[in-house]
């Protein structure tokens, strides 16, 4: 199942994003904020709080037209684009199954879900309203919509923000086994650097306000080597290279 | 009331049990109400004894009226005509009312610009809507429940227009992201947003409307419950006045009690279970 067509990766080149507030004070969120991900890549955008990584992911996303430059989607397969946001955002009035098959265009509705829920842990909560379900588990309802869709790209926003550390780590394993069953060019953001040095091929880390990139940072290692000790050592040589970052 | 309540809900009790302790649950209320408008039978019944007038009939003679009047079809007949005003009037205040709400809740410019009409159509006396109307269109159904609905519309604007302005932008965006059709975002996405809204407005509405409809019927129909109170007007017949009333004020308790409340129910069921 990897992903058809030619590899066009993710190309960001957002030159100016400035938000105005009613008092017409000016704010510029980004500037020259450029990268590139591969196909099939997993990265990882990481930054300080408020430097503009939710913005970054908003342009992308299409919710944000308001800015000067261009990016570029990866195309083939699907064409399509899947989020996980910072709050899950299921429908309440609308069980789990009904939330994931939603999302899916109309010649994929009826597809069979069963393996996917049954990796998330959610086949016994198919039936089930959001309300009912514990912010872990909207999370992985809110995963499994995304994966769903078979997405051309996975744009992630802080997906385990607010959830205790034992929880979120065992999301993250869960979001590597989905994604490892169809590897599909993802971008995160976070301001975890462990969660980034875990999960992804590469960390674009992002400057202050207005943001741009100061580096990109390789983790070449397959993602089952990085035990504790590795961590330690990725932890050590990420702080050579940023001194001051994270 | 919370007794029977728990039974409903704890996994294991004998299916028995469960079923008599559900029924009781279902019967509380409806018990409830029958003794209560009892109650209210017997005051009215021992005022008109305590004061005998021909213009104050008791339950006994308006109950009297009513079995002549549904025995020869008429009660039927006017009451149908009535309902149908209603149910047309309101169906197409709903639909009015609430695009038009929704889009100046959504619009901020259009919303300024239209505020002003608003008030002043909210402040029109509906006796006015009702005559211009007779006036303009003639006498003639279509001016009639034209004229209730524009009487009921701004109402459910305001309502609407709230319920607009309440409504989350993370969920839009996700259906945005997602690519929801615009058929799919208008039932699972908007609909179920403004859903209290909308109860809202149905509940003000019905009972504003069936008020209006009766000044309509009583100044340009020939039928209708309206019509009918004003020849009993006119024959100072109070207890059949009363009879009419009275029989209108049941159909939309029947209609509160079988399709309202079920309705709404049923929209809510992902609130009512517990967390």
């Amino acid at each position: 199942m990897q992903p058809v067509g030619a590899a066009v990766p993710l190309r960001v080149d957002i030159a100016e994003k400035i938000f105005r507030s009613a008092q017409g004070v000016s704010v510029t969120a980004l500037q020259d904020l450029s990268f590139e991900v591969r196909q099939g890549e997993f990265a990882c955008l990481l930054g300080p709080s408020g430097c503009g990584k939710t913005t970054t992911l908003r342009i992308l996303l299409g919710l944000d037209k308001d800015f000067s430059g261009s990016f570029q989607l990866p195309e083939g397969g699907s064409n399509r684009i899947a989020a996980v946001f910072q709050e899950p955002t299921l429908l309440p009035w609308r069980t789990v199954e009904q939330n994931v098959r939603l999302a899916l265009p109309k010649g994929l509705r009826t597809k069979n879900l069963d393996g996917l829920f049954d990796t998330l842990g959610l086949a016994g909560m198919r039936s089930l309203y959001p309300a009912e379900l514990s912010l872990g588990l909207a999370r992985r309802a809110a995963l499994a919509r995304a994966f769903a869709t078979e997405p051309a790209v996975l744009l992630l926003d802080e997906p385990f923000a607010s959830l205790d550390e034992r929880t979120a780590e065992r999301l993250r394993h869960l979001l590597l086994t989905v994604w490892s069953a169809r590897p599909t060019t993802a971008l995160m953001v976070t301001h975890n650097l462990r969660e980034a040095l875990m999960l992804s091929d590469r960390i674009i880390v992002l400057s202050q306000r207005p943001a741009h990139v100061l580096g990109m940072f390789d983790v070449r290692l397959p993602r089952h080597y990085r035990n504790p000790q590795v961590m330690s050592d990725l932890l050590r040589s990420f702080h050579q290279k940023f001194p001051g970052v994270a | 009331m919370t007794a029977p309540d728990t039974g409903d809900r704890t996994p294991g009790v004998a299916a028995g049990i469960s079923s008599q302790s559900g029924l009781a649950t279902a019967a509380a209320p409806v018990l409830t109400i029958a003794v209560s408008l009892l109650g209210l039978c017997l005051l009215w019944g021992l005022a008109a004894n305590a004061w005998p007038s021909r213009a104050f009939p008791g339950p006994g003679q308006v109950w009297q009226v009513l079995l002549a009047e549904a025995a020869n079809g008429d009660l039927f007949c006017h009451l149908g005509a009535t309902l149908g005003r209603v149910a047309a009037a309101y169906v197409i205040a709903m639909v009015f009312g609430s695009v038009i709400g929704v889009l100046l809740g959504s619009y901020r410019r259009a919303d300024r610009f239209f505020s002003p009409w608003v008030i002043l159509f909210l402040n029109i006396p509906a006796l006015v809507v009702i005559v211009l109307a007779y006036i303009w269109f003639g006498l003639n159904e279509a001016a009639a429940i034209g004229a209730v609905a524009v009487n009921k519309i701004p109402n459910v604007v305001v309502t609407m227009r709230e319920g607009a302005r309440a409504l989350d932008p993370g969920y839009a965006e996700m259906a945005a992201v997602y690519r929801f059709g615009p058929l799919d975002r208008i039932r699972h996405v908007l609909l179920p947003q403004l859903q209290p809204y909308l109860a809202a407005a149905s509940r003000s509405g019905i009972a504003l409307i069936w008020k209006i409809v009766l000044v309509v019927e009583l100044l340009g129909r020939s039928n209708g419950v309206g019509f009918q109170i004003y020849l009993y007007f006119q024959l100072f017949d109070v207890a059949a006045i009363l009879a009419y009333t009275l029989a209108f004020v049941a159909v939309m308790l029947v209609i509160e009690l079988l399709l309202v409340q079920p309705v709404e129910r049923h929209a809510t069921r992902w609130r009512r279970r517990p967390a």
